[in-house]
């Protein structure tokens, strides 16, 4: 376990260790001291790396991770692990707005709750959060699977395209042409892999599964003549 | 006198200039349909643009350089501000951003083809980087898009510089717009998108809100590119002062100005034709945002919307430019709307220099479209070369003028070698009415 100290050490110089890792170099195990809510902090890394961060952070935590697992005892700002590719971030507190936004890949656990507009324009990642998601939450999403343990925002799933949203507790509105959809067994079954992925005790069959209604998908012309 | 000679005279027929022919045509279609008019393109409308200006070229005050031999140089470099890795242009025409999706893939190629045989540019668009268009592409500028579409941090890494776009002057606050029929398989699946669909992308990032929020962001990008590659703002014209300084306060090494000139490739012909302003009234408030900021020529400007030839070139350098970006001038340059397929416009209902239905799929000439047997009329090679030398000529016709100002540096091209043949130009441009010395608004004026 290797430790760097951000109280004594540069973001700049923090990423660019981090970020030249490779996947067959011995240390795998890091660990941040002080994070103190340092924006930008563990972006861009891409290696099977295990990166534990002591504290809270600022913005876009993770961002852009691929392969890395990052772990953070805190809460996390706006953007954590955005347009993640792979790997995975598990946040022990609360995350800020955007929280996966445009997520191509990987797992996004936050144990606590997410704010607003979490899963925003993802695109394949799967995001489990075990509180609440505040409104706007998977706008425009495009792929991938979104987990919510607790109760849901206004507006869940506005101009959705195929992601899949499962929520436990309630929804105060959906979304433009989001809707309540059959939870068949294929999405139990996903729902259960997910579940245990993010190490959340839960039965699938509590939750319900929204996706689109598909009626944006194409411009709606008269073609009478 | 027979009958016909006492015939009271009739009223000659009046069209309304209100309810013009094309005007009522378009009520018709709309009534027809049901959906508003989509195109390619930018702001067809007259608007005060590079044409209402003049250079006053040399005279007893100035003497002129040798016209073609004398040295006069092009050159220029971006992202000089916090970039390890400027980019370096031998000339300072850049191609703007026009993803593939839009465009073919041979389009894309040729593009990068010309771009790099001319010594600039090229940029990606909301779509996503192609393995051609990296390789055929010397300088290639990264676009980051609210729609993140085929966004990943290996392609981020492989560019040359980013542009954050913030937005673009044929639909400021409007998202990119592809309809059905170009998502093919290629382009649904690098926009993980499902294929068939009428794509409108999002019209505001999806992670950032605002200046603050935009200089984190920033931050973020140097961060997984290790502060190599410069970081450009792109935005359309709208209130070119604050959004020039708000983006040099977010921490941009340059900033992209487009004006509702600036083509599309779809988009609502109302957002077109009536948001935004043109290129012409966004540049003096962008530079002088930028002087109030001690910033001008350290945060580099680039211009685009309705550059056509090396004296809108000239023109937009000398109002404090660093560069131009062009994009229609290049699909033109590459065989857009060339009147060899004026047979295939016709059946398209259209002709040679308006056909804008970009979005449809179905251009002749085989650059805005996704259909393999269309796409392939286009030889990239060949493409690569008319633009080449479009670039080629545009240069030396922005070298033409600079000497005959008596300049060694198309930079060195300054305000006071312009005049302007009408009000609104004056006004806009800040340069004298042709044979007076007053603008409007020239402070102390009065006016």
């Amino acid at each position: 376990m290797s430790q760097i100290d951000l109280a004594t050490t540069s973001l700049r110089e923090l990423n660019e260790t981090l970020q030249a890792q490779k996947g067959g170099d011995n240390q795998t195990a890091w660990e941040i001291l002080n994070p103190r809510g340092s924006h930008a902090l563990a972006v861009g890394l891409d290696a099977p790396i295990e990166v534990t961060v002591k504290g809270h952070t600022g913005y876009y935590c993770a961002g852009m991770n691929q392969q890395a697992t990052v772990h953070v005892e805190g809460s996390v700002g706006p953007g954590v692990a955005e347009n993640m590719m792979s790997g995975a971030v598990i946040v022990e507190g609360d995350a800020s707005q955007y929280a996966g936004a445009t997520g191509h890949g990987g797992l996004l656990v936050i144990k606590g709750n997410a704010s607003s507009r979490c899963g925003i324009s993802m695109k394949g990642i799967d995001i489990v959060v075990q509180g609440n998601i505040g409104h706007m939450s998977a706008f425009m999403a495009q792929a991938g699977n979104l987990v919510v343990c607790g109760d849901a925002g206004d507006a869940l799933g506005d101009s959705l395209y195929e992601a899949r949203l499962f929520v436990r507790g309630s929804v105060k509105s959906l979304g433009a042409d989001c809707i309540e959809k059959e939870m068949r067994a294929e999405h139990l079954e996903l729902l259960a892999d997910l579940l245990d992925r993010a190490g959340v005790d839960a039965k699938p069959e509590e939750f319900r599964r929204y996706g689109s209604a598909r009626k944006l998908y194409n411009f709606d012309i008269d073609n009478a003549y | 006198m027979s009958d016909q000679d006492h015939k009271i005279p009739r009223t000659v027929p009046i069209q309304s200039v209100t309810f013009s022919n094309p005007i009522n045509a378009e009520i018709r279609r709309a009534a027809a349909t049901g959906i508003y008019d989509i195109r390619g393109g930018g702001a067809k409308r007259r608007v005060p643009h590079f044409d209402d200006l003049l250079f006053l070229g040399a005279s007893v005050s100035r003497y002129p350089l040798e016209g073609y031999r004398e040295r006069c140089d092009t050159s220029v470099t971006l992202g000089t501000r916090f970039a390890k890795n400027p980019i370096k242009l031998d000339i300072p025409i850049t191609i703007a951003g026009m993803s593939f999706g839009a465009l073919s893939a041979q389009a894309k190629e040729a593009l990068g083809r010309g771009a790099s045989a001319a010594g600039t540019s090229t940029t990606t668009g909301d779509g996503g980087m192609t393995p051609e268009e990296r390789g055929h592409s010397s300088k290639l500028v990264y676009q980051y898009l609210p729609s993140r579409y085929g966004m990943n941090p290996d392609d981020l890494r492989k560019a040359d510089a980013i542009e954050i776009v913030v937005g673009q002057g044929a639909k400021p606050g409007g998202g990119g717009m592809l309809l059905g029929q170009k998502i093919s398989d290629r382009v649904a699946e690098m926009r993980t998108l499902p294929k068939g669909i009428d794509q409108r992308s999002a019209c505001r990032h999806p992670d950032w809100t605002g200046p603050d929020d935009l200089e984190i962001k920033i931050l973020e990008l140097r961060e997984i590119t290790g502060w190599r590659v410069p970081i450009y703002v792109k935005v359309g014209g709208t209130r070119p002062y604050f959004d020039t300084a708000l983006a040099v306060k977010a921490g941009a090494d340059v900033v992209v100005l487009d004006g509702m000139q600036g083509g599309t490739a779809a988009t609502q012909d109302v957002f077109i034709e009536h948001v935004g302003l043109p290129t012409l009234a966004c540049i003096r408030p962008a530079v002088r945002a930028l002087q109030d900021l001690g910033l001008h020529r350290e945060v580099q400007l680039v211009v685009s919307g309705g550059i056509r030839t090396g004296a809108d070139v000239a023109k937009a350098l000398a109002l404090g430019a660093d560069a131009v970006a062009i994009g229609t001038a290049a699909l033109v340059a590459l065989g857009d709307n060339d009147p060899k397929w004026e047979d295939e416009y016709q059946k398209l209902g259209t002709t040679t220099g308006a056909y804008d239905d970009w979005h449809e799929g179905l251009d002749p000439a085989g650059i805005t479209t996704q259909d393999p047997v269309l796409a392939a009329r286009l030889d990239p090679v060949e493409g690569g070369r008319r633009l080449r030398n479009y670039l080629k000529v545009m240069t030396l016709e922005a070298q033409t003028i600079a000497r005959a100002c008596g300049h060694n540096h198309l930079h060195n091209l300054e305000p006071e070698d312009l005049c302007a043949l009408t009000m609104e130009a004056a006004a806009m441009a800040q340069v004298p009415l042709a044979g007076t010395d007053w603008y409007p608004g020239k402070p102390g004026s009065g006016y």
